[in-house]
């Protein structure tokens, strides 16, 4: 396959960032994504060049290191994966790809398309465990937990805080990682006696690392690779009123 | 030395509260569904209008009278503290937004945000522009020819009912009342929803239902408000003070249907 590439090039965190262009030649349709990436650097360091620089670790969709926005969409428009899990066959011969980096104020470019996505790392020490020893593993049916629950904090926990969800927002916000951390820890028995604790600090580390509001656009959702559904940003908002007042009445 | 004023618990949560992105919401959230429940009953209010000009006027009468007086004050100040709650939460939240998101895509890209939700800010100046005219035309009655308006079968009080009709003889009146209520609707199709999901009454028994619900709620207002001045322009709606020869019956069905 031959493709044109606008790529985002930035050479640092407060360098300006332009558009270039690229021809990938000869890529295979059968190579993914970020192959085709590895294939055009490659081209470009014989030449002398800078190679476009990208975050990548497990190429198999579950570290949730690779970012970029593909043709402004998290992820690329298919859904349900992350980026180094699209093919190469999904795009048409000829075709023009714009790649760009995700973009919110509270993930910083550091270069070209990589992002710093530490604030996220910062909401989970803010309040994303539980305060227990966990020691071994325990026995699987010492806590009993209904079917329903464990569905639930199961489909929160699958979250692999890749930020596609706070690229995807307009207003660069951080509610459907938040309410999955959330979901995840406060269905279970185990998370339940801190819940108040846990949401509070969320929101609160959420809002100071300067990610935007909510306004129910739902495009979280649709680019999220493990479909996480913005139930759980409703069930955040509940958690949050009912803590803040029993956190009032409690003072 | 002089002590520091101590916030209370209440204040200093309250001021948590309101400087938490989902506190703010919450706000636009309890403000909005005061407002959908106001414009339902202003809508309803409004249809009395099909009943004839007694009934209609009767209404009118038993708002300004109720409580003494008092009470149409209590709802005024109530939509009013609501309205400006809904619009100085939503503007702070837009800012912060705008902050948040300082680069833009290159190739900028909508997957499934349907454009009512895309558009909330411009539809919603849009009816703060249309309030503040809608204020001056039938509440404040700017046109003294509107404010001089008499009931012609109880000239003691105001005929809203003939201030109605001659107040949509303009068509530039009638286009803008239109694309306000339009635009209203289209407001209220994202953020009925969006109540519910700030509300976190959102779950995935309820997703659909509350869609649906939004539109409805919606549809029904457009079609409410909207029935009376496009009525009006086509002719169905008449001022009949000089046919009718001022008589206080009530026009019966068969009128109804007439007009």
């Amino acid at each position: 396959m031959n493709l044109t590439l606008k790529v985002w090039r930035q050479s640092g965190p407060n360098a300006t960032g332009r558009i270039e262009t690229y021809e990938a030649k000869e890529i295979p349709s059968e190579a993914s994504f970020l192959e085709m990436l590895d294939i055009v650097n490659t081209g470009i360091i014989k030449e002398g060049g800078d190679p476009i620089h990208f975050d990548h670790d497990c190429r198999e969709g579950i570290c949730g290191s690779c970012s970029l926005a593909i043709n402004g969409v998290p992820h690329s428009k298919e859904s349900g994966i992350t980026t180094c899990q699209v093919h190469m066959r999904k795009f048409r011969e000829g075709e023009t790809i714009w790649i760009e980096p995700f973009r919110a104020r509270a993930f910083p470019v550091i270069k070209d398309l990589m992002v710093d996505r530490s604030a996220f790392d910062r909401i989970i020490a803010a309040g994303g465990y539980i305060d227990v020893r966990t020691g071994s593993a325990p026995e699987a049916n010492s806590i009993p937990i209904g079917k329903e629950d464990a569905d639930e904090a199961f489909d929160a926990a699958t979250c692999i805080g890749c930020g596609a969800c706070v690229a995807a927002c307009k207003n660069a916000s951080a509610m459907l990682f938040v309410g999955a951390k959330a979901a995840h820890l406060n269905i279970l028995p185990q998370g339940h006696p801190e819940k108040d604790k846990r949401v509070l600090a969320l929101v609160r580390q959420m809002d100071a690392e300067g990610f935007g509001n909510c306004t129910n656009h739902y495009e979280c959702e649709a680019v999220c690779p493990k479909e996480i559904s913005a139930d759980v940003i409703s069930k955040l908002n509940r958690d949050y009123a009912a803590a803040i007042v029993r956190e009032a009445v409690a003072e | 030395m002089i002590k520091k004023p101590q916030m209370n618990a209440l204040g200093k949560t309250l001021l948590l509260f309101w400087n938490s992105s989902i506190g703010k919401k919450l706000v636009v959230a309890i403000t909005g569904l005061m407002l959908v429940g106001f414009l339902l009953g202003h809508m309803t209010g409004n249809l009395l209008i099909f009943q004839g000009r007694e009934d209609l006027n009767d209404y009118a009468e038993f708002l300004h009278h109720m409580l003494h007086g008092w009470g149409i004050w209590i709802a005024r100040l109530g939509i009013l503290g609501a309205f400006f709650l809904h619009i100085v939460a939503t503007v702070s939240l837009v800012q912060q937004n705008r902050a948040s998101r300082d680069s833009r895509y290159a190739c900028d890209t909508t997957v499934q945000a349907p454009v009512s939700s895309r558009i909330m800010i411009w539809t919603g100046l849009t009816v703060i522009a249309f309030v503040v005219f809608h204020i001056f035309h039938f509440t404040v009655r700017l046109d003294p020819d509107l404010a001089a308006m008499k009931d012609p079968g109880n000239p003691e009080r105001h005929d809203v009912y003939g201030m109605v009709i001659a107040g949509f003889q303009n068509p530039l009146v009638v286009i803008f009342y239109i694309l306000a209520i339009s635009f209203l609707c289209s407001h209220l199709s994202h953020g009925i929803g969006s109540i519910f999901q700030t509300l976190g009454l959102r779950t995935e028994k309820t997703r659909v239902a509350i869609r649906n619900l939004s539109v409805a709620i919606s549809v029904l207002l457009w079609v409410g408000f909207l029935s009376i001045p496009i009525l009006v322009v086509t002719g169905g709606l008449k001022d009949k003070t000089d046919s009718a020869s001022h008589s206080s019956e009530r026009p019966g069905p068969s009128a109804l249907a007439e007009n």
